[in-house]
């Protein structure tokens, strides 16, 4: 039987990974991002599980959220991503250190 | 009167200003002609106010022209006090003053600052009657500045020269420290009666004497004692009497008609006028009289000996100026003002006469001033050689010659003094003015013999040209001799003795020495014979006659004495050392303290640990924080986990 314990390790398994890919890739910048995305997976991976063994909607309904709001995200990410390569010819995360102190 | 006192102040500025400012519209001529006229008319003047309170039995007028500012009470006006001894200082300054005026255009014929130099001298007549017709404390203050300023103007005014703005500096330098004095003295009066008006401070005088000041705690002084020496130590810059003489001598730096009218004549002697003026301060404090004394005789011998050693023309007479200085300023230490304000009288005409005389050697040796290459210049200047042998007798007092009077009168006071009986004080007042006057005949004579006598030891170049100098240089000559020989034998019973002064001078009844001395006077003539009981003349002849001897007879003899005595010779050559003690002590020790407090102070706390340090701190911990700040989004992202972990260990385990 499949129960909260197994939905729960999945999820800490994504956000695991997906923190091991934020800072152990360091090349690409659309990695990280989707990274990111992956993360807010594995938290509506949380929030279904959690709500279908409380027995309560509105975990479900946060998930709509989420997702919506982690679309626009992405699109800003990408967008942002866009801008910055054509002003750096680089998406390379290594050369962007421009905010150092 | 009014208005007559008006114009004789405002007359000088008036022509100081146009010479001063328009000197280039108005020209040479327009500049000499300006100033001569305004101090010829302030002269006139001065004679008319003078001849008004002593002939016409004017009354003394005391009156305020202007309150500057009232502050907390205490006003601050501009007004004159015009009294017999105003109106003797204001005729002697004018008179003075007027003949330099018409001597400069002789002297400063050719130089290129001939506008500059009339509008610096009336400038100063100006300053010098704002001083002795002051009727406050405040405008005494302002002239007193103001002469220090344009005397320090004067003495650079040939300001290529080095050593002369090494003099105006140095002569600036030392009056601040009088002067420094002399402001404490004037807040002292201020402290204790709230008011700057002299007859308003006189009026409270006795009060201010009762009551005591501790300067250093458990220590009290009586106020008026303080406020006396601190006004004395004003008196000691401007009057350059010992240990604040060092500028004097070096003021001969500058042109000499400066030198005849300002560090002669009148400047100088304000401080004795002050002091005179002051006399019902003064006469409430015997401390400070004996310190007046004291520095007096100090100044009088020992100046007197350094002119025997002087090479220059014009230090021989300052150094004899200052000796005679010194005598004025022992006669206002033994309550004999009028007899310091006699001397004055009389120093301020043959002083002036023998710097003028000097000058015109000068002019005639091509600005040659070492008394050594002189000589003989007898037969080539009669008019400078009678006028200036007149001088020397008036200053050593020979009998009959306007020095005599003052200067005997001066002694004899001296002798009769309050102080007799007193022991040390006594007697270092009474020799040194006796000896003074056997030493001023030595070095009086040593220049008269050495530049008109003698073997003419300049070249041959300067003697095909020596010739009398012109008219306007010696008629200012001829009428202060006049005076210079003279004005003695009717001024002495006048102003010593039949109370000329009135009340612009008090004496305590019980150190009246004057009206002590006046109770035998009977006339000059009598007081001539008088003097050949005392001393004094012997030793005046005995002065002439040694110097006589070894300047004329033999003059292998004092080159002999120094070499023999070299030690003695290198210490009144070197001044007693009081010029190294100022610059090399004072002035040095000022200087390196300075420095000390600039590298250690300035440099080093303050910029160094202070400001600097403050930012170089902050840099340094900025330094290393910035390293925090890689700009790597990976680092940044690492930062927030691990401090998530923590927080959430935190959470978990600790609580």
């Amino acid at each position: 039987m499949i129960g909260l314990q197994h939905y729960l390790t999945v999820s800490a398994i994504l956000f695991a990974l997906s923190v091991a890919g934020i800072f152990i890739n360091r090349r690409n910048l659309i990695l990280l991002l989707m990274c990111i995305e992956l993360m807010l997976l594995a938290v509506n991976f949380n929030f279904i599980a959690f709500s279908r063994y409380l027995g309560d909607d509105t975990g479900q309904v946060f998930v709509f959220f989420i997702l919506t709001v982690a679309a626009a995200e992405a699109a800003i990410g990408l967008a942002i991503l866009v801008v910055l390569f054509r002003s750096k010819q680089s998406i390379n995360v290594q050369e962007l250190d421009s905010m150092k102190g | 009167m009014y208005n007559y006192h008006l114009t004789i102040v405002l007359a000088p500025l008036a022509a100081a200003v146009i010479a001063g400012l328009f000197g280039k519209q108005i020209g040479r001529a327009g500049a000499h002609w300006i100033t001569n006229l305004a101090v010829g008319l302030s002269f006139v003047l001065s004679v008319l106010v003078f001849k008004h309170l002593y002939m016409d039995g004017g009354e003394t007028e005391n009156y305020n022209l202007y309150t500057w500012a009232v502050s907390d009470g205490l006003r601050m006006e501009i007004g004159f006090l015009i009294d017999r001894l105003t109106a003797l200082m204001m005729v002697v300054v004018t008179f003075v003053s007027l003949m330099v005026h018409v001597y400069t255009i002789g002297y400063m014929h050719d130089d290129p600052g001939y506008q500059r130099f009339f509008s610096y001298i009336s400038l100063f007549t100006f300053s010098m009657l704002m001083l002795v017709m002051s009727n406050n404390f405040l405008q005494l203050f302002f002239g007193w500045e103001a002469v220090g300023l344009v005397s320090y103007l004067l003495i650079g005014f040939w300001f290529k020269k080095e050593t002369a703005i090494f003099a105006n500096l140095k002569a600036f330098l030392v009056n601040r420290v009088g002067d420094f004095g002399f402001i404490l003295g004037i807040a002292g009066v201020v402290m204790f009666t709230n008011s700057l008006d002299y007859a308003t401070v006189f009026d409270k005088a006795p009060e201010i004497a009762e009551r005591n000041v501790e300067l250093f705690s458990g220590n009290p002084w009586n106020a008026m004692t303080v406020i006396c020496i601190c006004l004395f130590i004003g008196a000691m810059g401007k009057s350059a009497q010992a240990p604040l003489h060092v500028w004097l001598p070096d003021s001969m730096e500058g042109p000499t008609p400066i030198s005849a009218l300002i560090h002669a004549a009148t400047m100088v002697t304000a401080g004795i006028f002050m002091v005179a003026r002051m006399s019902p301060l003064f006469e409430l404090s015997e401390t400070a009289l004996a310190v007046v004394l004291t520095i007096g005789a100090i100044t009088a011998f020992f100046m007197g000996l350094l002119g025997i050693v002087q090479n220059d023309i014009k230090r021989v007479v300052a150094y004899s100026t200052l000796s005679q200085l010194g005598y004025m300023t022992v006669a206002l230490g033994v309550s004999a003002y009028s007899a310091a304000i006699f001397h004055l009288m009389t120093h301020a005409f043959f002083k002036a006469l023998l710097f003028l005389a000097a000058g015109s050697v000068i002019i005639a040796m091509h600005h040659e001033q070492d008394i050594r290459k002189m000589g003989g210049l007898r037969k080539y200047m009669p008019i400078t050689y009678w006028t200036s042998l007149i001088g020397t007798l008036a200053l050593i007092g020979f009998p009959g010659g306007s020095g005599f009077f003052s200067k005997d009168a001066l002694i004899e006071a001296v002798k009769h003094s309050h102080w007799q009986g007193q022991g040390a004080i006594y007697w270092i007042a009474y020799l040194s003015v006796l000896l003074g006057v056997f030493v001023t005949a030595l070095y009086s004579f040593r220049m008269f013999f050495m530049v008109f006598h003698g073997k003419e030891r300049m070249d041959e170049e300067t003697r095909s040209h020596l010739h009398e100098t012109p008219w306007v240089v010696t008629v200012p000559l001829i009428l202060l001799a006049i005076p210079s020989a003279f004005i003695g034998w009717f001024t002495i019973g006048p102003v010593l003795f039949e109370g000329y002064f009135e009340n612009s001078i008090v004496v305590h009844s019980a150190h009246d020495v004057l009206a002590h001395m006046g109770e035998t006077f009977h006339g000059s003539a009598a007081f001539v014979m008088h003097a050949f009981q005392g001393p004094a003349v012997y030793l005046m002849a005995f002065g002439s006659l040694t110097a006589w001897f070894l300047f004329l007879k033999r003059p292998d003899i004092p080159q002999m004495l120094s070499e023999k005595f070299s030690g003695l010779y290198n210490l009144l050559d070197r001044k007693y050392y009081f010029d190294d003690l100022w610059i090399k002590g004072f002035a040095a020790g000022g200087r390196s303290a300075g420095e000390f407090l600039y590298k250690k102070g300035d440099l080093m706390v303050i910029d160094g640990i202070a400001v600097n340090g403050t930012a170089n701190s902050v840099r340094r911990l900025a330094g290393v924080l910035r390293q925090l700040q890689t700009g790597y989004l990976y680092h940044y992202a690492f930062a927030m986990i691990i401090a998530l972990t923590l927080f959430l260990g935190w959470f978990l385990w600790v609580k």
